[in-house]
């Protein structure tokens, strides 16, 4: 209960249908099935699941870009829904899968950094804009005179996803929800992207929820681990408890699945 | 340099469906433009001897009140060009708002769209067209252009949703929603400049259409009286029976430029869809 207490972000009871068909009369499909989880401030937490078990369902519905059929989320014992968008929105930021889509191609890359700038109330001086961007993107690791004024499809995985990354800086939340964020860059891009994860969490107090199917990345990076199967959370707990006594079949499938994975977590320990 | 023209001759060969239609709309444009200028007989002046075949002073001919068909036909193209591309201009706008409405609102405002969409569409065009035509007395361009604008748009309203529909699950949306971009701005600057190419091929299709209603309409009679287009003048070869009485140079004319700004278009449409849409391009 005391951790209860503590919790920046608490989902109760959660559930999402999706209804097709005219006045949707038609079938139903049941992405989020009564889902509860709370997330602590400076907390990594992992949403593990294969695909279509509902972990970037849960992800819109943190935020706010769906509706939840039943249940509710609560952020610093508030309702989101009552929270006002650009309010919540400055609090809880995300980064996406897919960082080609998440650019408007149309676009150049800059012009969607600074679109975050509308999040705040206060007018922003175009200076003041170039010089928070420049910021953001040399604490990542990028020049902005290499990639600001370029369109998306001149860049690479790495770089938009650092972009993407850079963007969330700027507005500066209190969680970050990145799903799957790795997926679509190279294996080298992808250790540095955990490691500015991990600093986020451990050095700026950031809560991080990580959305990923590859069970080697959530326990490298997490301090606690949620795995959903069809909609449901079939474990919950410390990386170490979830790893050495999987409970849920599937967890232990998971598990079985990646085949070094005791060497490599031990490696990544010390 | 032999290398270049290869080039541009391999570049010739895949756009060249794009490149004859657009060479065809060029020169059918500049005849009637050009020939406005060049060519400044009063269309509507009743100044020569009736029903004459092609001569050199009337390079094709007259038309039974005296009237030179060269004339009427270069003043007609303009005018059936003005108004195809106005009410193209207005089905495929409001084909845009409502089809983006109804794609990105989605739920109940999309159930009601698509039903008032789906009822325009079963209902035949032309029949349509006549009852409103015959209903409203005014015989105008400006008419014309509204009739044949406002009953035109629900098949690009029906393309344009389903574009919409499937961008707005794109992350790049989600992204403006949580950037705190307004709903219209998500719509207008993130939505449909990405399916730009899509507006214009709706666009051309929509302008062949409107000339062919135009022609369709004028030519049974609910065309504007006072305007010489080119369906007013199959009008005129229909009224005097000019088949029947073999005035070839009368009724030929409009009816061959018509069917080519159709063809056109057409080829300007497919020639798009080829260059835009990956799956036809790797076909070839």
């Amino acid at each position: 209960m005391n951790m209860k207490e503590e919790a920046l972000l608490r989902v109760e009871n959660l559930t999402k249908i999706f209804k097709t068909g005219f006045l949707g009369k038609g079938e139903k499909i049941i992405a989020v099935n009564d889902v509860s989880f709370f997330l602590k401030k400076g907390e990594v937490l992992s949403l593990i699941g294969e695909s279509g078990s509902g972990k970037t369902t849960i992800a819109r519905l943190i935020l706010k870009l769906l509706k939840p059929t039943s249940g509710r989320i609560y952020y610093e014992d508030t309702d989101i829904w009552e929270i006002s968008d650009k309010a919540y929105w400055r609090k809880v930021q995300a980064i996406f899968q897919d960082p080609y889509a998440s650019f408007n191609s149309f676009y150049k890359v800059e012009r969607t950094l600074k679109n975050v700038f509308k999040l705040f109330p206060d007018k922003v001086s175009e200076g003041e804009k170039d010089k928070k961007v420049h910021e953001a993107l040399e604490k990542i690791g990028l020049n902005p005179k290499e990639v600001l004024g370029k369109h998306p499809f001149e860049l690479s995985g790495g770089q938009m996803q650092r972009l993407l990354l850079a963007r969330c800086l700027i507005i500066d939340p209190e969680v970050i929800i990145a799903d799957e964020p790795t997926s679509m860059v190279d294996a080298s891009m992808r250790v540095i992207l955990l490691n500015i994860f991990k600093e986020l969490s451990k050095k700026a107090d950031k809560s991080i929820i990580f959305i990923t199917h590859d069970i080697s990345q959530a326990f490298y990076i997490s301090d606690r681990v949620l795995v959903m199967y069809r909609g449901r959370i079939v474990e919950n707990g410390p990386v170490e408890q979830i790893l050495f006594s999987p409970q849920h079949p599937y967890t232990k499938r998971l598990i079985s699945d990646v085949p070094k994975l005791h060497e490599k977590f031990k490696f990544t320990l010390t | 340099m032999t290398e270049r023209i290869v080039n541009a001759g391999k570049l010739i060969v895949r756009y060249k469906k794009l490149l004859i239609g657009v060479t065809m709309l060029v020169a059918i444009i500049a005849f009637c433009t050009l020939g406005m200028l060049l060519y400044p007989i009063d269309p509507k002046a009743i100044i020569f001897r009736d029903l004459q075949p092609p001569s050199s002073t009337n390079p094709l001919g007259t038309d039974v009140f005296g009237r030179d068909v060269l004339a009427q036909l270069i003043h007609g193209t303009y005018n059936s060009f003005r108004i195809g591309i106005l009410a193209g201009l207005i089905a495929t706008l409001i084909g845009i708002v409502v089809g983006a409405a109804a794609g990105y609102f989605g739920g109940m405002l999309d159930d009601l769209l698509n039903l008032i969409t789906n009822t325009f569409l079963v209902i035949p065009t032309l029949a349509l067209l006549i009852v409103i035509a015959s209903y409203i007395r005014i015989r105008s361009e400006l008419m014309m252009v509204l009739i044949i604008g406002v009953t035109a748009w629900p098949w690009t309203a029906r393309a344009i949703r389903a574009q919409v529909y499937s961008l707005k699950t794109r992350e790049f949306v989600d992204l403006a929603k949580i950037s705190g971009l307004p709903k219209y701005e998500i719509i207008v600057f993130e939505i449909l400049p990405n399916m730009l190419s899509y507006i214009v091929m709706c666009f051309t299709l929509q302008m062949a259409g409107a000339i062919l209603s135009e022609a369709g309409l004028s030519a049974i009679g609910l065309g504007p009286t006072a305007l010489i287009t080119l369906g007013m003048m199959l009008r005129w070869t229909i009224v005097w029976e000019a088949p029947r009485i073999g005035t070839w140079w009368w009724f030929i004319p409009p009816g061959l430029i018509i069917t080519l700004i159709a063809v056109s278009f057409l080829l300007i449409n497919n020639g798009l869809d080829e260059i835009y849409n990956p799956r036809l391009r790797r076909m070839r």
